[in-house]
């Protein structure tokens, strides 16, 4: 107990003569005036050089800088506007030319699908006469043959007989009268033969 | 307590006593962190100017943000009549921020935390602003201290007010950034003190503290700064636009 007494004594004196000492050599250094003709001077050297240095030197070449990049930016921006409507300009001339070919396109295939089909109405118009006038051709040879085919066989009929009488009988019969009755045979009989 | 927290405000004379005439303009400490921050300052500034690329570099980028910054500043507050002065503003921000930042170093001495540093800027700056007010508008300026639309029985008094306040512009302006630094200085000081008294148990609350109060430190140093530089905006305004 002593003995903790007797250490915070000595703590405390010292503690206080600190305290005493501190307050002796010190209150507020800022007030005093030792040093004060010094530190304006300094001051206002050091501040004078910083001020002088700073508005002559620096700071235009700040503002300088600041203003070319402010320049640059907007001639960038105006150069990128300007590029930007050219290409818009040629995008729709682009764009026209498309449709521009697409009708010359069209009308391309238009046109020559349409002459494609009047070829072949042409030609289809050629052959149908081709074949129209081989058709009535070919009906005129029929109509021919049909029209020749009765006499023909009369005569060959004719022939025939006198043929067969001549050598049945061995007389010569006279045609005239062969004709007359193959005639009258088939006159009587021509419609079951030809089926007219 | 192991040191008085107002220790790290002493100036002491680095290298021989300088005389001029009857005055002592010795190299102090206070000096070297003056030029310390002032060469800081050119150098960052002067290589963020040097190459004008398209697209900045991490350095020129925080030169022309500080540019504009200021800038913005000055424009805002003071309007465009106001540019020829931005030189000199920018200057004394940059010299206030710079000085602020550098105290912020351990060990370091802060040059404004000194009362006589910020007084004589403050003089400096309500001389200058009374010149410029004078020479643009003559004794017009006057008008500053008497607010239309007020009653003429009032008017004594306010003009009385109007002076006092006018007056007290160096002392307001100077002792705000010399108080908010030297306060700041001292609670950090004495907080570091009681991590050390206090030791391994008892000291991490004050150690915490110390850290938090380092953050704060840092912000008070760039919004003093900001403050002192946007109050002489707008004192420069009064001047140069007169619409009190």
């Amino acid at each position: 107990m002593i003995k903790k007494i007797y250490f915070q004594s000595i703590f405390f004196s010292f503690l206080f003569s600190k305290e005493a000492f501190a307050a002796e050599s010190g209150g507020m250094p800022q007030l005093n005036p030792e040093f004060w003709v010094s530190q304006i001077f300094w001051l206002t050297l050091t501040f004078g050089i910083l001020y002088v240095v700073l508005s002559k030197l620096i700071l235009p070449k700040i503002s300088n800088n600041l203003e070319s990049r402010k320049s640059q930016i907007l001639e960038n921006i105006e150069a990128a506007e300007k590029q930007r409507e050219d290409s818009e300009a040629k995008l729709e001339e682009y764009e026209e030319i498309i449709s521009k070919s697409k009708l010359e396109a069209k009308n391309i295939f238009s046109q020559s699908r349409e002459k494609v089909l009047k070829d072949i109405g042409a030609k289809r118009e050629v052959l149908d006469k081709q074949i129209d006038e081989e058709i009535s051709k070919a009906e005129q040879e029929i109509n021919n043959l049909r029209e020749s085919a009765p006499d023909k066989i009369n005569m060959i009929a004719i022939e025939t007989s006198s043929e067969l009488i001549q050598k049945l009988i061995g007389a010569e019969v006279n045609n005239s009268s062969i004709s007359a009755i193959v005639d009258d045979l088939s006159r009587r009989n021509g419609d079951k033969y030809y089926g007219n | 307590m192991a040191a008085n927290p107002m220790t790290q405000f002493n100036v002491y004379r680095i290298g021989p006593e300088i005389k001029l005439g009857a005055f002592d303009i010795s190299f102090t400490n206070a000096s070297l962190f003056m030029i310390i921050s002032s060469l800081a300052i050119l150098i960052i500034f002067n290589i963020g100017s040097k190459k004008n690329s398209l697209l900045p570099n991490k350095i020129q980028l925080l030169a022309e943000l500080s540019y504009t910054f200021v800038s913005k500043m000055i424009s805002d507050t003071a309007g465009l009549k106001a540019k020829p002065y931005f030189a000199f503003i920018f200057s004394l921000f940059m010299f206030v921020l710079f000085c602020n930042m550098f105290g912020m170093i351990p060990y370091t001495f802060t040059v404004t935390s000194h009362i006589i540093v910020t007084f004589v800027l403050a003089a400096f700056i309500f001389i200058g602003v009374t010149i410029v007010g004078f020479a643009k508008h003559g004794f017009g300026y006057l008008k500053l201290f008497v607010p239309s639309g007020v009653p003429a029985v009032l008017l004594p008094l306010i003009v009385v007010i109007e002076v006092i306040s006018y007056l007290s512009r160096p002392v307001s302006l100077s002792v705000r950034l010399f108080a908010n630094m030297m306060a700041g200085h001292t609670m950090m000081k004495v907080f570091g003190g009681f991590v050390i008294s206090l030791g391994i148990v008892g000291g991490w609350l004050p150690l915490s503290f110390s850290v938090a109060l380092t953050g704060l430190e840092i912000l008070v140093a760039f919004l003093q700064a900001y403050v002192f530089a946007i109050l002489t905006c707008i004192y420069l305004n009064d001047a140069l636009n007169l619409h009190h």
